[in-house]
């Protein structure tokens, strides 16, 4: 049987990143191929290329047998591909039928739009896929199962033969999620080719017909899911060529210095118990959307809990805002350093400086010489590389940024530090500094959380990992037992090896 | 950094250049009494404006101040109507102009409104108010004491009491936005009010200081100017809010919030003021002044693009070069 889009020696690079390095992906008539791979394999990396957002470097992208380019989004479009993506892209003030046609209404005379034949075709489409939702309907009235059928109803409005499913399941409940498969399964029936990507093994198993693996940006294999099983799967995603190397450390844990007793949230996570002590590294592992950075942004004060306290060196502390958290010695290095960590336009100093203005200043006014002097320390400490601490921030590498961000931590001089994947994005180099840099701190005494959902770095820089899944925490490992397999298997929902 | 001082030196010679220009015809208008009094005349605007940029840095408006200015500046003339000592007609002015301010300030923070709209709508209600106040009757010199209408032209050293107050109020504000945590709060709020917040800083209560601040400042300028014109009635000051907005934007500050320095805004509401008094002396129409300031509100704007494109080729190059 031919596949109907078949990709061979695909590559792509950014700027100290080799994101994908001659892939191959086939996908079949009428078959879900599902894509499987861990945070960074390059999973979404293929399916940018495949819808026309990047353009490969190298290789080539076949669509029924003739060699293809896609020049753009909407070339691949015209194509016959289309992608649903994780966060479905809709229009909340328009209709239903609006938000399925936009871009490619269908026009009457004078190339006004039809509506007559734009809401007939609506309701043709979601009847199609067994959806009964009114196309007049504002997209803002219906709930977040009804719009993934609204955005299915969008993609197959192009007439797709090839469709792409980026973990369309992440934020639908159990009883949606049973409606999608049976989505699927009428797709299937409709002829098209359906590329499915999800972390979960049960449900890939329940509708996928083949596999793709990828790792670390290689294509690692592909075959019939009736020929494999999960725990071959597993070897495949997180067997690897060990090419980072960790930092040596002692395990000297002194006392514990946060307690978190109890911690809930009405929607985001429950039961939230665990102990940290002076000098450690505590992983958190999950998959995305776990409520992994949830339960560090409640203990940062940026949301509170509902139930649940929370002791620093034995005292409970409230954490009503990120002031109080910082003045109780917690601090929080986000993700996001673009949009929550460094201040681009302020000067390198100006940044490190701004959560610890209280000590820097005196009698209301703010002392620059101590300012420029607590930062020339730390930017010393980390090895920042900038023309001066005047300069602005956002004209640092990405790296450099990343410093700064910490710095900025630092200097507050912490008890705790938590920090939220702190080498995601960033390029080898420097993620060696910052591993280096984590491993000082804890010797230093300091209290480390790292949430990271690469699984060596979490095996080569915890004493201890916890793995949460869907709000919980499902598995808390330590020592000998910390292996892939170990942090997977509960991560994803998987019962115990046999 | 080199940019941006650059950019208040370009602003500094455009006005030292049109002045020139001027002073080749009219030697006159460059006389040390007459540049005196040119600074003097802008100085309510140099007031407000320092109070505007700062709400603007936290990615604020305030459309208000006007209304506000009228409001408190018609509340001074009632009080002094009614007796009271001058010192607490002054307090009294900044402490309702503050409380206005403050107005503003509370529902933007604790009801999360835009700001734009939440102003929209006070300035309409606060330039009612003086409407209800009087029922729309003017306040007139004869009624006012003489010591009420005299203050701001009191002279000190050579110059008027109100262009004194401007002084010292730059001053300080310079003081305040580059020496205190409450400055550094303005830009960081502005700039990326994702990272304030988990830099401890409160986006929402920065943003109502400013609000107030601004209050504060609009009211000291309604007793001045109606001190100073010796007249209060309702539409005092009328559409002036859309001056001290575009002298903050020629001024260089970001509309986008956290850019721009004191020195670029005051040099902003000299330019409109220079604008506003020369046009007269050269025998132009004023339609013309309105017509200048709104094509240097533009040059500023695209100003401020082509510099973000060019910071923009710099990012790139260093990350071709590492």
């Amino acid at each position: 049987m031919q596949p109907v889009l078949s990709l061979r020696g695909i590559s792509k690079s950014f700027p100290g990143v080799k994101a994908l390095s001659g892939v191959q992906l086939d996908l079949y008539q009428g078959q879900v191929t599902a894509l499987i791979g861990e945070n960074g394999a390059g999973k979404s990396t293929i399916v940018k290329v495949l819808t026309g957002i990047y353009q490969p470097d190298a290789g080539t992208i076949s669509l029924g047998g003739k060699v293809v380019h896609f020049a753009g989004a909407d070339a691949a479009a015209k194509g016959g591909i289309t992608a649903i993506h994780q966060e479905t892209v809709l229009f909340d003030d328009l209709s239903v039928a609006e938000n399925i046609w936009l871009g490619h209404a269908p026009q009457g005379r004078f190339g006004l739009i039809d509506r007559a034949a734009m809401r007939d075709g609506a309701v043709r489409l979601l009847d199609s896929i067994g959806a009964d939702i009114n196309p007049d309907l504002c997209l803002r009235e219906l709930g977040i199962a009804s719009r993934h059928m609204v955005a299915i109803a969008r993609a197959l409005s192009i007439e797709a033969q090839v469709v792409i499913m980026d973990e369309p399941t992440a934020a639908l409940s159990h009883k949606e999620i049973h409606e999608l498969y049976d989505l699927v399964d009428k797709l299937k029936g409709q002829g098209k080719a359906i590329l499915f990507i999800s972390h979960k093994f049960d449900e890939i198993f329940r509708i996928a017909d083949r596999y793709t693996v990828f790792r670390d940006g290689g294509f690692i294999g592909e075959g019939l899911l009736a020929d494999t099983s999960e725990h071959a799967l597993v070897q495949m995603m997180v067997g690897r060529n060990v090419d980072q190397i960790f930092p040596k450390r002692k395990h000297r844990l002194g006392a514990p210095v946060l307690t978190v007793a109890g911690y809930c949230h009405p929607t985001e996570f429950a039961d939230i118990n665990f102990t940290l002590h002076c000098g450690e590294i505590l992983g958190f592992y999950g998959l995305v959307g776990a409520g992994r950075s949830e339960v560090m942004q409640a203990l940062f004060g940026i949301t509170r809990p509902s139930k649940g306290a929370c002791r620093i060196d034995g005292h409970i502390r409230a954490l009503r805002s990120t002031s109080e958290a910082i003045a109780a010695g917690i601090v929080y290095v986000p993700e996001d350093r673009g949009r929550q960590g460094a201040v681009k336009g302020m000067a390198v100093f100006q940044n490190v400086t701004l959560p610890s203005l209280p000590r820097t200043s005196q009698a209301g006014f703010l002392r620059l010489a101590q300012e420029f002097a607590l930062a020339r320390k730390y930017a010393t400490r980390l090895d920042l590389r900038a023309a001066s601490l005047d300069q602005d921030v956002g004209l640092l590498s990405g790296g450099n940024q990343q410093k700064v961000v910490i710095a900025k931590w630092l200097a507050t001089a912490p008890r705790v530090i938590i920090l939220d994947e702190p080498t995601k994005g960033i390029d080898i180099g420097s993620k060696a500094a910052v591993h280096a840099f984590m491993a000082e701190l804890a010797a230093q005494g300091l209290a480390v959380i790292m949430v990271s959902s690469e699984i060596p770095e979490v095996l080569g820089m915890s004493d201890r990992v916890i793995v949460m899944r869907e709000g919980r925490i499902v598995a808390e490992i330590e020592g000998a037992a910390m292996t892939p397999e170990a942090l997977l298997r509960p991560a994803a929902g998987i019962a115990a090896a046999a | 950094m080199g940019l941006l001082k650059q950019r208040e030196v370009l602003l500094a010679l455009a006005i030292l250049v049109m002045t020139i220009g001027i002073a080749v015809r009219f030697p006159a208008f460059v006389a040390p009494r007459n540049l005196a009094s040119v600074f003097n005349d802008t100085a309510p605007l140099m007031i407000l404006v320092i109070g505007q940029m700062m709400v603007i840095l936290t990615k604020c408006i305030d459309l208000s101040v006007a209304a506000t200015l009228a409001l408190c500046g018609m509340v001074a003339a009632l009080l002094n109507g009614l007796g009271f000592p001058l010192p607490l007609i002054v307090f009294c002015a900044v402490a309702l102009g503050a409380v206005l301010g403050a107005v503003n300030g509370v529902l933007v923070w604790k009801v999360g409104m835009p700001s734009i709209v939440v102003t929209l709508g006070t300035m309409t209600i606060y330039r009612g108010i003086v409407f209800l106040l009087t029922n729309g009757k003017w306040i007139n010199a004869h009624e006012m004491t003489p010591a009420f209408k005299s203050l701001p032209r009191e002279m000190i050293l050579g110059l008027p009491v109100m262009s004194w107050i401007a002084i010292a109020l730059i001053a300080g504000f310079a003081v305040v936005l580059t020496r205190t945590p409450l400055g550094r709060a303005f830009y960081a709020v502005g700039n990326n009010p994702h990272a304030a917040v988990y830099a401890g800083l409160d986006v929402g209560r920065t943003q109502a200081v400013a609000f107030v601040i601004s209050g504060a400042l609009a009211g000291l300028v309604g007793y001045l100017w109606v001190a100073r014109y010796a007249v209060a009635y309702v539409d005092i000051a009328a559409g002036f809010e859309l001056d001290v907005v575009a002298a903050c934007v020629i001024g260089g500050i970001s509309i986008a919030g956290g850019v721009g320095t004191l020195a670029g805004a005051m040099l902003g509401a000299v330019f409109l003021g220079v604008i506003k008094n020369a046009l007269p002396v050269i025998d132009i129409s004023p339609f013309w002044q309105m017509a200048i300031s709104g094509s240097a509100i533009l040059l500023a704007v695209a100003f401020n693009a082509s510099r973000g494109r060019a910071k923009g080729r710099l990012i790139l190059r260093r990350e071709d070069t590492p």
